[in-house]
């Protein structure tokens, strides 16, 4: 019933596509601009100038990373330490990026390509959600527009941060701290409902990931193995889902 | 100095995401593996998850606890999205008063 009032709302074409992509990518944007507006106020106060700043936003797109180096940068630390942190930090993307084009097998080369350099955590797992889409004709219209708009969020947010500065009160932006993981949790719940073994997946990632760092492992590859030692799971658990779509 | 920083960062970023599309496009999984990329995204939510949202305050963990069980609260009473951001960042902000 609900496919068939979307199919009557929705003709699929180009101009259709960019438009859903666009509100699937509105909460990414409402989630983004709080902490990259920190992020563009951190790095002005660690000395980068608007250019600067900005610029590590259009070019890297990753949110943790580029905490880590205003902190690295702040720090005094050397350049090759904080492109190999960013490196082991990022590298999970490698993992996602496996799971998201797996899903694109029909779409041309010349169009994952560009999709791939704009995933993140959160354009991602937000993809992920969105699975029927993948097979549609114009389906790159789609998640492109949805990347493209959390990528415009994170952009312009990182340079508004860095004009306004210290105008921000230090007390709502310490509140902002929350915000991804509560899009995380947020993603994650809706599934879970639909299909209760989605949670022992997830939790059973958050304990690998847990216990490897209380090994002291460094927090980038924790969550890399626990993603996929954690998604190993899914090889048992995810069998009925497969058949449902 | 920065600006090799940022192209540093900007190449080791980016060659891991795009790479998979090559690897993809070269092999074809069985289904077993494709079962396990599916998973992906919901371990990865949840290795994002948990125990990072106990640093949201590092000197007082129980408040990313809290907010973290609103958001899961309001999610699972299918409020939508952006307002299960909204509830979790009133949280914080009420606790930290």
């Amino acid at each position: 019933m609900e496919t068939q009032a979307l199919n009557h709302a929705n003709d699929g074409g180009r101009f259709d596509m960019v438009r859903r992509g666009m509100f699937a990518g509105l909460p990414i944007m409402l989630g983004y601009l709080p902490i990259a507006l920190t992020y563009g106020v951190l790095a002005s106060r660690t000395g980068m100038s608007n250019l600067e700043l900005t610029l590590m936003s259009v070019l890297v797109f990753a949110g943790a990373a580029q905490f880590l180096a205003v902190g690295m940068i702040a720090a005094g630390t050397g350049v090759v330490e904080i492109i190999m942190a960013t490196f082991v930090l990022n590298f999970r993307h490698f993992v996602m990026s496996l799971s998201f084009v797996n899903r694109l097998r029909k779409m041309a080369l010349r169009a994952k390509i560009p999709l791939t350099l704009g995933l993140t955590d959160e354009t991602f797992t937000m993809s992920a959600l969105y699975k029927k889409e993948a097979k549609e004709k114009h389906a790159a219209w789609f998640y492109a527009s949805l990347i493209l708009t959390a990528y415009a969020s994170w952009v312009g947010g990182s340079y508004i941060g860095g004009v306004l500065g210290d105008v921000m009160p230090s007390r709502l932006s310490d509140s902002m701290g929350i915000a991804l993981y509560a899009m995380f949790i947020g993603l994650l719940i809706p599934s879970v409902k639909k299909y209760k073994r989605i949670a022992f997946i997830a939790v059973f990632a958050m304990l690998i990931n847990y216990c490897c760092q209380a090994l002291g492992m460094n927090q980038g590859w924790a969550i890399v193995i626990g993603t996929i030692i954690g998604g190993s799971s899914g090889i048992w658990l995810l069998r009925d889902e497969e058949e449902e779509e | 100095m920065i600006v090799w920083v940022i192209i540093g960062m900007a190449v080791v970023t980016a060659v891991p995401r795009f790479l998979p599309v090559f690897i993809v496009d070269k092999v074809a999984f069985p289904a077993w593996i494709d079962r396990w990329l599916n998973a992906i995204p919901y371990a990865a939510l949840g290795a994002l998850i948990f125990p990072g949202v106990l640093s949201v305050k590092p000197d007082a963990p129980q408040i990313g606890v809290i907010a973290g069980l609103v958001a899961i609260l309001l999610s699972w009473m299918n409020v939508h999205i952006i307002g299960v951001v909204i509830g979790a960042i009133a949280t914080v902000f009420l606790l930290t008063l």
